[in-house]
């Protein structure tokens, strides 16, 4: 393999999907606001552009323009790392996810930037990290409110890495690899029925898996580090134009990782929910682009869900969101672990 | 490029490690450890050893130190004064710590031949290899380990538990 030619390709595909990733988040703010808009009987955006499609690139050019202010008590250096690491820690991980099958061009997988041995320790590792761009935000700021919001999120997301954590386990357990190829070729034979979801016998985990990564986000009903009612705006009460824009793009981000990983985990990645079922039609290139298709097309599902929950769910009080991390998810997820590993030991 | 990325992940380990003992304020000592362990995990990839340079990224920089970094916050801890230390630390740490440096020294260098080398970038313990060894060879320390961090988290929760 030419260097050269590697190098490129690489940067070329770091660029892409860059570009993607960062008009996926916009987007999924604009379905954000339309869907909660529908389900509370109302129209969501619909001024800017056909549809209101281009008020993702208004907001994006208002909060550039917004003065960036600087409380004079802050310290200084972290309050502008914290936003840089959220948002960095939520731009990685996309880096270890296959979009499609493993097709390559000159050598070079064209549907993954890097394919890793350990992909899914990966995420989490990066996962993990990036509680620190809250935990650091909330501090820096010398502001109450800010301090309680990231201390809440920071005990919420040491609490619910564990269920997360635990509940992938059983699907590793099935592939015995971490690789996330691997985890999805293990899927891809019979349709949706060999999906880890229902042929590898893991809704329980997944159940686990989705209440974790919404409590990791910080998303409804789990979203008490930004509580309006009680805390302003949580962790970035004092922060403003683009470094508030560096928080709200790392969470949205972060939903459409987490939404990546369920997706390659538990419903069978890029592969077809028909199986063989469904014939070879066109070329080669819509034969290389159509697993493409069902991955996104599964994100979008995801996505869809969270925004769902958004609109009708209630927050959780604190003890309430504890106790069932702590008492419920996790104790589940331990026995998720034991009876996957038994009936696969069982099984031979 | 391994040199390289050694030489850089080095130094960073270093420079974290000194700037841990002369940062004032407990938060900035905290962040300073997250970048010595991160840095280390760099470090043990280089070995060939990635699944414990994601388990060092993923228990030590994202668990361990995220408690830390909790807890300070959570005690509000102040900066602390700049004291001059005493004068036995003076009288007896330096030379302890010169006399502990060169034993260590000549102890490399004497053992040297017998420890066996281990180039960068050279190999890759997958983590098959990894959990081989740990469940066959190694089960029984393994599983020992484990229960003392079981007596750990009991006693630790006795101790919680009195306060009441």
């Amino acid at each position: 393999m030419n260097v050269l030619v590697f190098i490129l390709l690489s940067l070329l595909k770091v660029a892409v999907v860059t570009v993607i990733f960062l008009t996926a988040v916009a987007y999924t703010v604009l379905l954000e606001r339309k869907l909660v808009g529908r389900i509370q009987n109302r129209w969501g955006p619909s001024r800017v552009g056909p549809f209101g499609l281009l008020q993702p690139l208004a907001d994006g050019i208002k909060l550039f323009l917004k003065e960036d202010l600087m409380p004079d008590e802050v310290a200084r250096p972290l309050f502008i790392l914290a936003p840089i690491i959220a948002l960095s820690c939520a731009l990685i991980s996309i880096g270890v996810i296959p979009f499609g099958e493993n097709i390559r061009w000159h050598g070079v997988d064209m549907f993954q930037i890097a394919d890793l041995n350990i992909g899914l320790l990966v995420i989490l590792g990066v996962t993990s990290i990036g509680v620190y761009g809250i935990a650091l935000s909330g501090w820096s700021s010398n502001n109450k409110y800010s301090l309680l919001g990231s201390l809440r999120s920071t005990a919420q997301m040491i609490s619910y890495e564990l269920a997360l954590g635990l509940s992938v386990i059983g699907v590793v357990l099935r592939t015995g690899s971490l690789r996330l190829r691997d985890i999805v070729n293990v899927q891809n034979t019979h349709g949706i029925l060999s999906w880890n979801i229902f042929g590898g016998l893991q809704l329980i985990a997944f159940f686990i898996y989705l209440t974790a990564a919404f409590a990791e986000t910080n998303r409804t009903p789990f979203d008490l580090p930004e509580a309006e009612s009680e805390l302003t705006a949580g962790y970035h009460t004092e922060y403003s134009s683009m470094k508030f824009a560096m928080f709200f793009m790392a969470e949205y981000a972060n939903m459409i990782n987490v939404g990546c990983v369920a997706t390659l985990l538990f419903l069978g990645g890029w592969s077809s929910p028909f199986g063989n079922l469904l014939p070879a039609f066109g070329g080669p290139l819509v034969q290389a682009l159509l697993p493409v298709f069902w991955f996104v097309a599964k994100v979008f599902c995801f996505l869809f869900l969270y925004v769902w929950v958004r609109g009708t769910l209630p927050r959780f009080r604190y003890d309430q969101l504890m106790g069932f991390g702590w008492k419920f998810l996790l104790p589940l997820a331990i026995a998720n672990v034991m009876v996957s590993s038994l009936a696969l030991a069982f099984r031979g | 490029m391994h040199l390289a990325l050694f030489i850089i992940f080095g130094l960073m380990c270093l420079g974290g490690a000194v700037n841990l003992l002369l940062q004032r304020h407990p938060i900035n000592s905290a962040l300073s450890l997250i970048v010595v362990m991160s840095s280390l995990a760099v470090l043990y990839l280089l070995l060939g050893a990635e699944f414990l340079a994601l388990a060092q990224i993923i228990v030590y920089s994202g668990a361990i130190m995220v408690l830390f970094v909790f807890v300070i916050m959570l005690l509000n801890a102040g900066e602390e004064e700049r004291t001059h230390g005493s004068r036995a630390a003076y009288l007896a740490g330096i030379p302890g710590v010169m006399a502990l440096f060169a034993v260590l020294t000549s102890t490399f260098f004497t053992l040297r031949t017998s420890f066996g080398s281990a180039r960068l970038g050279g190999f890759l313990v997958t983590t098959q290899d990894l959990s081989r060894v740990l469940f066959r060879n190694l089960l029984l320390p393994f599983e020992v380990t484990s229960i003392l961090i079981l007596v750990a988290i009991l006693g630790a929760v006795v101790l919680a538990g009195k306060e009441r």
